[in-house]
């Protein structure tokens, strides 16, 4: 007995660093894995109360910019509104599926290989886990974790990201993944050798999934080639959205997300 | 005594919220940052409770991953430069380290060089193969340690020759 607490009392340094790089070697291995890295995340109050008071100063910056850009978007929305041939359904009874609520983006990262942003909204504002994050030109990623005032996004820009996207001109589907290369170039895989692509084709989500409501923009194709079993063609894919450079988000929440699940529940 | 703890714990501080607010959104070159929140491990006095020592550097790398939202990747690196920063003292400033002679800030330049260098390297190292956790990326993890070391030791050098008192 006295010569194990003698070995401890020796080695506790050892022992110590032992423990807690273990404890870091474990944090990592559960952020390498999708839907796990829920402890040390940064949308809790005191981290994302520091972006917030940062971004509050920061956001002065681009004003000019983001007016511009919601300049483009109303143009671009009034357009499809004269150009309507029947007339829009703006009563409260027929709402549709999806509801969209906005937000602001308090942290960005796209250096790293795992990529996430925070924004100002939470439960609070009953934000849940799994709703897609969209931005006026684009796509942008998954909501992952959420506080009660923050949320955390997994950005498209991470190697655990999976989203189901499509071609626009035919409905060949696919998984848009990203290879840690270039932040503004994602790879669309496992499309199948029978689609026909060419460079410039337009790149969509595929409404497959209840997250995104399909045909929001992603990109348009750079480059594709096909793979070693030759059956599937991973195209590179050139982001509409500047992932280095977001301001406002919007939140897409899918109101049949439940009844859908509880479909698929059936069959397992 | 108690200012010397006051300074490390504003230390602790203002070098995680430096790192996590301004260096890493540098990006130069598009993925190149500096890490320089390690000037805590390497400006850490010597004649030190090593306990203490280990915990408080797992606690800084922590830190800085929460805001990061890397999950420990970090803390794993800080935790092992601080269990072997012994070694590279021994190394950099010969055998006399022991006797706490050795006030990093007042040694010699070419020997702080060497101890900042070889810890940087090593923490940086460990660093990316923790965040790319994939050994088809060697390449990828050599490269994005080489450049960001650079950039971490030359910062490194330059604050702590900024913030050094000048001997009387």
């Amino acid at each position: 007995m006295q010569q194990i607490i003698n070995f401890f009392l020796r080695n506790k340094n050892f022992l110590l660093f032992l423990l807690l790089f273990s404890i870091a070697i474990s944090l990592t291995i559960q952020s390498h894995s999708y839907h796990r890295s829920k402890f040390i995340n940064s949308a809790n109050f005191l981290t994302g109360g520091v972006y917030e008071s940062v971004n509050n100063i920061e956001q002065y910056f681009n004003l000019k910019e983001e007016n511009e850009q919601l300049l483009e978007e109303n143009n671009r929305l009034k357009a499809m509104l004269y150009n309507n041939i029947e007339p829009l359904n703006i009563d409260s009874m027929h709402q549709g599926q999806y509801e969209v609520f906005p937000a602001k983006v308090i942290k960005n990262a796209y250096a790293s290989t795992n990529n996430y942003l925070i924004i100002n909204k939470g439960q609070r504002d009953s934000l849940t886990e799994d709703l897609g994050v969209i931005t006026s030109k684009g796509i942008v990623g998954i909501i992952d974790n959420t506080s009660k005032g923050y949320s955390r996004v997994m950005s498209i820009l991470n190697t655990n990201s999976r989203v189901n996207a499509q071609l626009k001109k035919t409905d060949h589907f696919g998984t848009l993944t990203w290879n840690t290369n270039d932040p503004q170039v994602v790879q669309l895989i496992d499309i199948p050798k029978q689609a026909p692509l060419n460079v410039g084709d337009t790149i969509l989500t595929g409404g497959r999934s209840t997250i995104f409501p399909k045909g929001i923009m992603i990109g348009t194709i750079l480059g594709f080639q096909i793979d070693e079993t030759e059956n599937y063609f991973t195209i590179d894919v050139k982001l509409f959205n500047d992932m280095t450079n977001i301001g406002h988000v919007h939140i897409i929440k899918n109101k049949n997300t439940q009844e859908i699940k509880a479909l698929e529940a059936i069959d397992e | 005594m108690s200012n010397t703890i006051t300074l490390h714990i504003a230390r602790f501080i203002v070098l995680v919220l430096v790192q996590a607010l301004v260096l890493n959104n540098i990006n130069f070159l598009g993925y190149i940052n500096p890490y320089i929140y390690i000037l805590f491990i390497l400006l850490y006095p010597i004649n030190n409770n090593r306990m203490l020592f280990i915990f408080l550097s797992f606690l800084l790398g922590i830190s800085v991953d929460l805001f990061l939202d890397s999950g420990g990747v970090h803390a794993g690196a800080s935790v092992f430069i601080a269990y072997v920063r012994p070694v590279f003292l021994k190394f950099s400033f010969g055998a006399t380290y022991d006797h706490q002679t050795v006030k990093i800030n007042t040694s010699d330049i070419g020997q702080r060089l060497t101890y900042f260098s070889l810890i940087t390297v090593v923490h940086h190292l460990l660093l990316f193969s923790l965040e790319v956790f994939n050994t088809s990326k060697v390449l990828l993890i050599l490269k994005k340690t080489l450049f960001s070391s650079i950039f971490t030791i030359i910062l490194c050098v330059l604050i702590t020759l900024i913030f050094s008192r000048k001997p009387k």
